[in-house]
């Protein structure tokens, strides 16, 4: 239980689903259940988001272990309970969760006109998934979250998708589904050898060396899908592409997320020994995703493909920050993934605005709408040069704190890394001037309107946290510094004991 | 002697008799008074089953125990849903004939048997009876080519089965000296004892068991039955009578053969094998739905055999969570599957369930429940079934049979979700005719079920728990 007396974490996982239960129980033609049902998943999402900003209030910044932790028996026989709990790496992860999600249900307003009432139960069930996988303090229970994601993105991308959303539904659902289910088998593994699935005991459990290669594999097969890392990325730009814009948001902004908060909850501090000796393997797949998708993404003709590749690019930085094991890396990596999280979130939402009115993601059929569109241009720049890094943006500081990190493993993997910098500029200027400026030629584009009311309700809350992040950065990185440095602090003790151990065998 | 253990399987069997007298002497159609009756029965036989004692009786043949009794519940819900499954059906296919809950009834018996068997000659009785009334179940719509095909079929390759168990239990007795399962513990617990004999019986017995739960490689049959036999009696094949082939499979390699654990926990662990991958592979193909839904529990099948494979009380209680989860998911399903029905006539393709997201929200929306379910994604029933039967495998060390049973079940969640594909991505196909409530109450509690379970499910582990320790003592 909470200070309060009431698990505020359980309440903002499921009160999503007392949504979907008054969404269901809504009776009527179709076109009052579609308005009923879009309020109250936007009132839903809005209180959900309410209730959220208690965490950020009373959560306590100097304190790195886990707060607001809940406890209920669950399956005693297996040594199972339902535990939740946030620290320092994951309460940003669940505000960044219930932030986007009132934003998607805002965005899809208007663009989605058809089984409004499914879509929006999808994205109430999908936001309970996510919020619940970053509090989930017990292994399986985290799983459970972590899978019953697939459900809803599957039927948001193959119902509401584009022309080819069946087969980019159904790789998404597969890849993630292998992934998942070789790390069940390392939960049932370490639950053999440990006898529970708490994290907390787990994280706190050594497990034999040769064991945690294995576990780590394991673990590495489903996070390198989720983030997604070099070569099993393929599925992202496929789902991308053919997923409506809130999709996108979400599988951008949240879902990603998910693979790379694996690593640092699971991977780094469970299998301490594992992660250093992979280390060298993480660096090149990421080095290989930074650079090469980011030359991918400069030959792309498909706005949301290309933006698709840049998240592949970032995140190889995130997950280059988080195996440098020191505090500047690891925070790092987690800022920009917070701040990818806003960024692409709004990227997409940009490509969603002009979709709306075109109907085409063509870069080549765009171009000039800097004239007409003036507030548009704005945002559209203002995210564009989050993206790319530029200092006073939410990308800049995670960026830097991730070479500054790197540069102390080793100053090829942060030039290499600092690579993915430079390309970024690229593609997203070159992006940023087709379609902006020059003449406008079209007849359709002639006419096309700026940014409605709605739209800019949906991007006045990116728009400034964008900002804030990039100005303030101080005020999110306090959430997890103490966070950080306790897990780094671990990771080395873990190694010096085995040095340790060495030393005396010899 | 303590006849009164068996008390519930003589009161069902003579309610039964009862039933058929009754439908024989009344002269007007009597088919849903008769079913009724039946249902009536089966919850008047839970009811004695739950105050019953335990023990063992009719001089060890019989065996009253938590595991006995788990099993048996399990079964006669089973069986209350196959009926009320049927209900509509029979209506509607010119089916309305009384004998049909009999027959479902007097397999219920045999189950019974079969589940607290602790003699051979007992668990050949209890086999027996069960299949019996299957076949002639499954031949039921006699007019029907597809289903005497099916009836036939079945018998032949059950006698087949049969003849195996006989001469597996023969052979057991000729070198062992006694058709008890305590008996028989007790001679092969000393090795010298352990003769080829004994093992090739062992392997007998193993084979026609196999054959009744339909595992790889005597699975030949099953979606041949399952495709041509009515619906309603597909979906009770395809669940109580597995439950307690199951859990008779488990009680007899753990019970009197549990000392040669060695000998065949890689007999099963191949079958195991084999029939999670066919029946990951093979149901991938197939554009009927029944036909899919058997080569979806041969798939079920392998992983109950992971359980069983295990060979520890962890392992059985695996099996036993997972059966659980099977039953509501299954009865579920084919409530839906059965209801599939166009313009008056049964439809069972699965083309023909296009845009059902749209014409049929309600059953879409509970089939597609059922379907991630069987693919084992979470928080569905199927997941923490699956779950259980895992934790077993790795708990033995089984990582391979663990790593094949992860992989196959990566592969037939591409099956599953492609009928979900098929509800909700493709074009409408013209709207099925309206569920009768009968297969909505059916469905309805399934879905619930299989979506609930996942809160309170320690009160089924515990007595999964206990019914485990009862066989592993």
């Amino acid at each position: 239980m909470t200070a309060f007396g009431f698990p505020l974490l359980s309440l903002l996982t499921f009160l999503p689903l007392v949504g979907v239960a008054i969404i269901l129980s809504v009776r009527g033609d179709e076109k009052a259940v579609a308005s009923n049902a879009r309020w109250t998943a936007l009132w839903t999402t809005i209180v959900v988001f309410a209730l959220s900003l208690v965490l950020w209030a009373k959560f306590d910044r100097s304190n790195g272990g886990f707060q607001f932790t809940e406890t209920v028996a669950w399956m005693p026989q297996v040594g199972l309970t339902y535990k939740m709990g946030v620290d320092g790496i994951s309460v940003l992860f669940v505000l960044l969760s219930t932030t986007l999600t009132p934003l998607c249900i805002l965005a899809s307003w208007e663009s989605i006109q058809t089984r409004v009432r499914d879509y929006m139960i999808a994205f109430l069930v999908l936001e309970t998934m996510m919020i619940g996988s970053f509090c989930a303090l017990d292994f399986l229970v985290f799983y459970m979250f972590f899978e019953g994601v697939l459900i809803p993105m599957y039927l948001i991308i193959g119902i509401w998708g584009g022309p080819r959303r069946v087969y980019s539904a159904f790789k998404f659902f597969l890849y993630t589904l292998a992934g998942s289910l070789l790390m069940l088998l390392a939960i049932l593994a370490m639950w053999n050898f440990a006898g529970t699935t708490d994290i907390a005991t787990l994280m706190h459990t050594t497990f034999p060396k040769s064991m945690q290669m294995w576990l780590f594999l394991a673990f590495l097969a489903s996070f390198a899908v989720k983030v997604p890392m070099f070569p099993v990325h393929t599925w992202l730009p496929d789902a991308h592409v053919e997923a409506p814009t809130a999709g996108s948001v979400i599988l951008a902004g949240v879902l990603l997320k998910m693979g790379a908060y694996g690593f640092l909850r699971f991977s780094i501090p469970m299998l301490p020994l594992a992660s250093a000796d992979f280390a060298p393997v993480i660096f090149a797949l990421s080095v290989v995703a930074v650079i090469y998708t980011s030359l991918v993404a400069l030959a792309q003709t498909d706005m949301k493909k290309l933006i698709a590749y840049s998240s592949v690019a970032h995140m190889g930085v995130v997950t280059i920050g988080i195996f440098t094991f020191n505090a500047q890396g690891m925070g790092g990596a987690i800022f920009q993934m917070l701040s990818h999280g806003v960024v692409s979130g709004a990227l997409f939402l940009c490509v969603g605005v002009v979709y709306d009115r075109i109907h085409t993601r063509e870069i080549a059929r765009y171009g000039g709408l800097a004239n007409r569109m003036p507030a548009y241009a704005l945002a559209f720049m203002l995210f564009t040069m989050a993206s790319v890094g530029l200092p006073g943006t939410a990308g800049f500081a995670g960026e830097i704190l991730v070479l500054i990190g790197s540069f102390k493993v080793s100053i090829w993997l942060a030039i290499f890394g600092g690579m993915g910098m430079i390309l970024g500029a690229c593609y997203m200027l070159y992006l940023y001037r087709r379609v902006m400026f020059g003449k406008l030629t079209r007849a359709d584009l002639m006419s096309i309107l700026d940014l409605s009311p709605r739209e800019i309700m949906t991007f006045a809350p990116l728009v400034v946290l964008t900002i804030w992040m990039g100005v303030y950065p101080s005020s999110f990185t306090s959430f997890f510094d103490a966070t950080v440095n306790s897990l780094v602090e671990h990771h080395q003790a873990a190694l010096a004991a085995t040095t340790k151990l060495a030393g005396v065998a010899h | 002697m303590n006849w009164t253990l068996a008390l519930p399987e003589i009161v069902l069997a003579i309610l039964g008799m009862a039933i058929l007298v009754f439908g024989v002497l009344r002269k007007q159609d009597s088919f849903h008074l008769c079913s009724m009756l039946s249902i009536g029965a089966l919850i008047a036989t839970a009811a004695l089953l739950l105050s019953g004692g335990s023990g063992t009786g009719f001089h060890g043949q019989f065996s009253a125990d938590p595991f006995a009794l788990f099993v048996k519940l399990l079964v006669l819900a089973a069986s209350v849903l196959g009926i009320i499954v049927s209900l509509d059906y029979n209506e509607h296919e010119n089916l309305r004939r009384f004998e049909f809950p009999v027959l479902i009834l007097y397999a219920t018996v045999g189950m019974m048997v079969m589940v607290s068997a602790t003699n051979l000659m007992t668990l050949y009785l209890g086999v027996e009876l069960n299949s019996l009334a299957i076949y002639v179940l499954a031949a039921f719509a006699r007019d029907n080519l597809r289903s005497s095909e099916a009836g036939l079929k079945y018998f032949v390759l059950g006698a087949l089965a049969s003849g195996i168990l006989l001469y597996g239990i023969s052979l057991v007795y000729g070198f062992s000296g006694t058709m008890d399962f305590a008996d028989i513990a007790k001679v092969l617990a000393n090795p010298a004892n352990v003769s080829a004999g004994v093992v090739v019986g062992v392997v007998f017995i193993a084979s026609a068991l196999a054959f009744k739960v339909s595992a790889v490689p005597f699975h030949m049959w099953t979606p041949d039955v399952y495709e041509g036999a009515p619906s309603p009696v597909t979906a009770f094949m395809a669940s109580a009578p597995k439950v307690a082939a199951m859990a008779l499979f488990a009680r007899v390699m753990y019970a009197p053969f549990g000392h040669l654990l060695g000998q065949w926990q890689n007999v099963l662990i191949l079958i195991s094998i084999g029939s999670m991958v066919l029946g990951a592979f093979a149901a991938m193909g197939q554009g009927n739905i029944k036909r899919l839904m058997a080569y979806s529990s041969i798939g079920h099948m392998g992983y109950l055999l992971v359980g069983l494979a295990a060979g520890s009380q962890i392992g059985l209680r695996g099996i036993l969570i997972y059966l659980v989860s099977y039953v509501f998911t299954n009865a579920g399903m084919f409530a839906c599957i059965v209801g599939m029905r166009r313009n008056g006539q049964s439809v069972e393709r699965i083309a023909d369930l296009g845009g059902l997201g749209k014409t049929s929200p309600g059953m879409a929306a509970a089939m597609t429940i059922f379907l991630f379910s069987m693919a084992g994604i979470p928080p569905f029933a199927g997941f923490i079934g699956k779950y259980f039967v895992f934790i077993a495998a790795v708990n033995s060390g089984l990582w391979t049979l663990a790593l094949i049973g992860m992989a196959a079940s990566a592969v037939s969640a591409f099956y599953y979700i492609r009928i979900i594909k098929v509800m909700y991505f493709d074009a409408p196909a013209p709207s099925l005719d309206a569920r009768p409530g009968s297969l909505s109450v059916v469905a309805g509690f399934g879905a619930i079920f299989t979506t609930v379970f996942f809160i309170f499910p320690a009160p089924v582990v515990a007595a999964a728990d206990a019914a485990a320790k009862a066989i592993f003592g």
